[in-house]
């Protein structure tokens, strides 16, 4: 209604929303200007070529350990770090190579991100109105004011609150309400994508589900695509399709969601599922979690989750897995690809 | 009334009416502002107008002294201009060249800071070692070498014009740096929030977000670096008039009006010096105890 529809039809039915392929993120961290001279260059290799593909109207969730680059993923997609290579194909068109601010508007209005913090991203000194209007103004989608100010009142009934509520400020709003203007304000543009960096970790259990709810609504509501980043299990296994389990910068299982739930593979996923507190339910056998997450600057030589894996081989220690399809999903393991299933 | 009531009520007005020596510095400020400001209407006399000028009356004492009138309060200096009218025609040179300065200041370090900051990198690195070389100069040093080159470049009638104008630059661009660099820290900060990111996200110019994001959320710092900026604007006009290179004798400043008394201290004239430096403390002192005041109840960390 607002913004006519930029693609063709054909294009758009057959073109998947976003393609991530073999993207890397690589942070300089060497210290002084000498130690560059002199080529003693330190890397964090954050996002160490990572495909994803995710279709119209369907949610893509990334799992993982606190520090495996989800973030990252999250952060270049979006273009908010610049990808060191590869590419990021939003309706078919590339935009990770995308400069200046001209040539990026048309794309930046179609994808929207909803951030952690509620409390760190409204600012502390807009009303609530103004915040929501942002987006709408800066690609200026609406003539006037009037329209405007009517568009801000649907937003803010659409995600459940009243339109008075848009000349009160962020501070006059709990944390669950706080995320519901964020996603006003990612809904103000009409956007096709939104990317959800763990939208619900900082929020009340019981609080989580009602934006988890929303989300879903809007969802079937609107056609939107979602790439949803948490460490949250349960929170995903609500949410989403397709998912995929990071480690150290790589996705190590990737598959449909239920399969995955129902039947991880991956030694990684599986400590994962079981790490999953469940009240009540019938007892499963849990595989402990053992040892740490590995320092990213020197990652481990070849498999990076060899040295917590229970059935290392030689192998693992020398070459990094390839992804390969077993039993229905891609997996980047030696030993499941060799055997087709883990040793018991 | 209503606001004077809502003031009374915030957490701003309660921590100052509960500061009796906030409340006294305010009030010494106000009464200095005023009597500045207003000093057209309210000067016993003018001391630049010559025809009324009487020599007779040259180094009158203060009214309670021996041989003191009450029409020149605080005594005469050597021409018989009445000192406490000086001092209110001084002090309102005096706040200008300070206001002015600041302002100026202000104008070159918030934006230089918030470009820093904001966009970091090489274009960081530039401003701030150029900020640091800049440090490096006492302000003094600068304000007279600035000085130094517009006298030596201008004739001399065109200079005591423009006098004014060259201290306000030498000041201001002598103080530039602290704003710049109070600024830079908070954009730091600020610009790795997440409110920044969604700006950044929707694709909104970077201008924009620094105008319009960042630029409220550092504003409560520089107003308390700029309350004690101006005391220290104050200070080193007065310095400068003093040492002779500030504004021109026909246009006193506090300090110009220190240094002609001093000339007259050790002969017993000593009120034409002890008015103006005790009106040049009071003000400068008052207004930093109020700089401080500002400092600490904006600070949430500290309340």
């Amino acid at each position: 209604m607002m913004v006519a529809q930029t693609q063709r039809p054909d294009r758009a039915a057959s073109t998947p929303q976003l393609v991530v392929k073999d993207l890397r993120k690589q942070f300089d961290l060497t210290r002084s200007v000498a130690g560059r001279l002199l080529g003693h260059q330190q890397y964090l290799k954050a996002i160490d070529g990572l495909d994803i593909e995710i279709a119209r109207g369907t949610t893509f969730s990334l799992v993982g350990e606190s520090g495996c680059g989800k973030s990252t993923v999250a952060r270049c997609i979006v273009g908010i770090y610049k990808p060191t290579s590869g590419q990021v194909l939003f309706d078919g068109v590339d935009i990770a190579q995308m400069r200046g601010r001209k040539v990026m508007l048309p794309v930046r209005r179609r994808m929207q991100m909803i951030f952690q913090d509620p409390y760190a991203s409204l600012n502390p000194r807009w009303r609530v109105s103004q915040i929501i209007a942002e987006p709408i103004r800066t690609h200026g989608l609406l003539p006037d004011r009037q329209a405007v100010q009517k568009r801000v009142d649907e937003l803010l009934v659409q995600v459940g609150l009243a339109p008075g509520d848009g000349r009160k400020y962020p501070h006059e709003f709990s944390g669950g309400q706080r995320q519901r203007i964020s996603i006003a304000r990612a809904l103000a543009s009409s956007p096709d994508l939104i990317v959800c960096d763990e939208p619900t970790s900082a929020l009340d259990v019981s609080v989580q589900a009602q934006i988890l709810n929303l989300l879903r609504d809007l969802q079937e509501e609107l056609g939107l695509t979602y790439l949803l980043i948490s460490h949250n299990l349960a929170v995903v296994a609500h949410m989403s399709t397709r998912l995929g389990v990071m480690y150290l910068g790589r996705l190590v299982e990737t598959g449909d969601s239920q399969l995955l739930f129902g039947q991880p593979l991956h030694p990684y996923t599986r400590m994962l599922l079981s790490a999953v507190p469940d009240v009540g339910g019938a007892a499963v056998k849990r595989v402990a979690i053992a040892g740490d997450v590995p320092n990213p600057i020197s990652p481990p030589s070849g498999c990076s989750f060899h040295p917590r894996c229970p059935f290392v081989q030689d192998k693992c220690r020398m070459v990094p897995p390839v992804p390969s399809m077993v039993q229905g999903r891609l997996v980047a393991c030696h030993v499941l690809a060799e055997h087709g299933e883990l040793p018991a | 009334m209503s606001i004077l009531r809502r003031f009374a009520n915030s957490d701003l007005g309660y921590s100052f009416l509960h500061s009796r020596v906030v409340v006294a510095a305010a009030i010494v400020v106000a009464v200095v502002v005023v009597a500045a400001v207003g000093a057209d209407a309210l000067a016993p006399h003018n001391p630049f107008d010559l025809a009324s000028l009487e020599l007779f009356d040259a180094l009158t004492p203060p009214a309670w002294e021996a041989g003191g009138q009450w029409i020149y309060p605080l005594g005469t200096d050597d021409q018989g201009r009445d000192v406490l009218s000086a001092i209110m025609y001084g002090t309102r040179v005096s706040l200008m060249v300070g206001f002015a300065s600041v302002a100026l200041s202000m104008a070159i370090g918030i934006p230089l800071g918030m470009i820093s900051g904001y966009f970091g990198g090489m274009l960081d690195s530039v401003i701030m070692r150029f900020a640091e070389i800049q440090l490096t100069f006492p302000a003094i040093l600068i304000a007279l070498l600035i000085d130094g080159i517009v006298r030596t470049a201008l004739p001399r009638d065109i200079h005591s014009d423009i006098a004014v104008f060259v201290l306000i630059a030498a000041i201001g661009f002598s103080n530039w740096v602290q704003y710049a660099r109070t600024v830079r820290g908070m954009t730091l900060v600020e610009r790795s929030k997440e409110y920044v990111q969604a700006a950044q996200v929707t694709g909104v110019h970077p201008l924009l977000i620094m105008l319009r994001h960042i630029l409220p959320n550092v504003a409560s710092p520089v107003l308390v670096i700029a309350t004690i900026g101006l005391a220290l604007a104050i200070v080193t006009e007065a310095t400068l008039s003093f040492l002779g290179v500030g504004v021109p004798p026909t246009q006193p400043s506090l300090g110009t009006l220190i240094r002609i008394g001093n000339d007259f201290l050790f002969s017993g004239e000593w009120w034409i010096a002890t008015f103006p430096s005790v009106t040049l403390v009071a003000l400068v002192i008052s207004v930093n105890l109020l700089g401080d005041w500002l400092r600490d109840v904006l600070n949430p960390r500290l309340n």
